[in-house]
């Protein structure tokens, strides 16, 4: 994978830290000029992801979130986020629309479909308490640039 | 996040200002649920055009205040949401559920 510039950042799994993340991947990708409506939808896509790993993979502890961004060449970013919490046992039904394991904090269960349909990739693997690593891409128009 | 309701004979207006995520939901949720159930308005309407960022947990407040309103005889409306917090509750289907003006 060639990479033209990357960024690493590592936060605990605290709730605030949904919007850090988000800032700090909107700050990254500001060099590339993205349509207001592609940061939203990147912006919207790592808030689902950093919530996941702070509401279900750390549930009833405090650990790490990896995050990594990365710009490819042809305007394609890559987005990394990574937890060492208790996994998921069964992703294919995690994916599936309104699934939740946590109804009673109103989670929706569409965390996952709001990746997959704001991203062009969206790629989970998971190992049972070992953690969660979810791998998202979107390519950039070349609006103007 | 900030939150100001205004109510009159009944029919109330919560606007909401900043940014929605699962982090701001909880204390929003409280503070809404408290006022459905003290005061019982017959219609509620949240506002969301001061909203600056909504992802999926937002999705969950609308449906959970929603079911609310209903046990307490009243309706919930959702108000002026920006296009791509829009985006959101069509992928949810909110519609459905909550009239969307």
């Amino acid at each position: 994978m060639e990479i033209l510039n990357e960024i690493k950042f590592k936060m605990p799994s605290l709730s605030v830290n949904e919007a850090t993340a988000r800032a700090v991947v909107s700050s990254f990708l500001i060099q590339s000029d993205p349509t207001v409506e592609e940061l939203s939808d990147i912006r919207t896509a790592v808030s689902e992801a950093v919530t996941n790993a702070v509401v279900h993979g750390y549930r009833h502890r405090r650990g790490n979130i990896e995050l990594t961004v990365r710009l490819l060449p042809n305007r394609e970013v890559y987005i990394r986020i990574k937890d060492k919490g208790c996994g998921i046992a069964d992703i294919e039904q995690a994916m599936e629309p309104l699934f939740t394991t946590a109804p009673e904090e109103e989670r929706s269960g569409l965390g996952f479909s709001v990746m997959q349909s704001f991203m062009d990739k969206l790629i989970v693997k998971s190992v049972p308490e070992k953690g969660t690593t979810v791998t998202m891409r979107k390519r950039l128009s070349e609006h103007g640039a | 996040m900030k939150l100001v309701i205004k109510n009159e004979n009944g029919t109330a207006v919560a606007t909401l200002s900043g940014e929605l995520d699962h982090h701001n939901a909880k204390e929003l949720r409280a503070e809404l649920d408290r006022f459905i159930v003290t005061a019982q308005p017959r219609e509620l309407a949240i506002d969301f055009g001061s909203i600056t960022f909504m992802d999926s947990s937002g999705i969950g407040l609308i449906m959970g205040r929603s079911k609310l309103m209903k046990e307490c005889g009243g309706r919930l409306e959702v108000l002026n949401p920006q296009p791509y917090i829009r985006r959101v509750m069509k992928l949810a289907g909110i519609e459905r559920i909550v009239k969307i003006r």
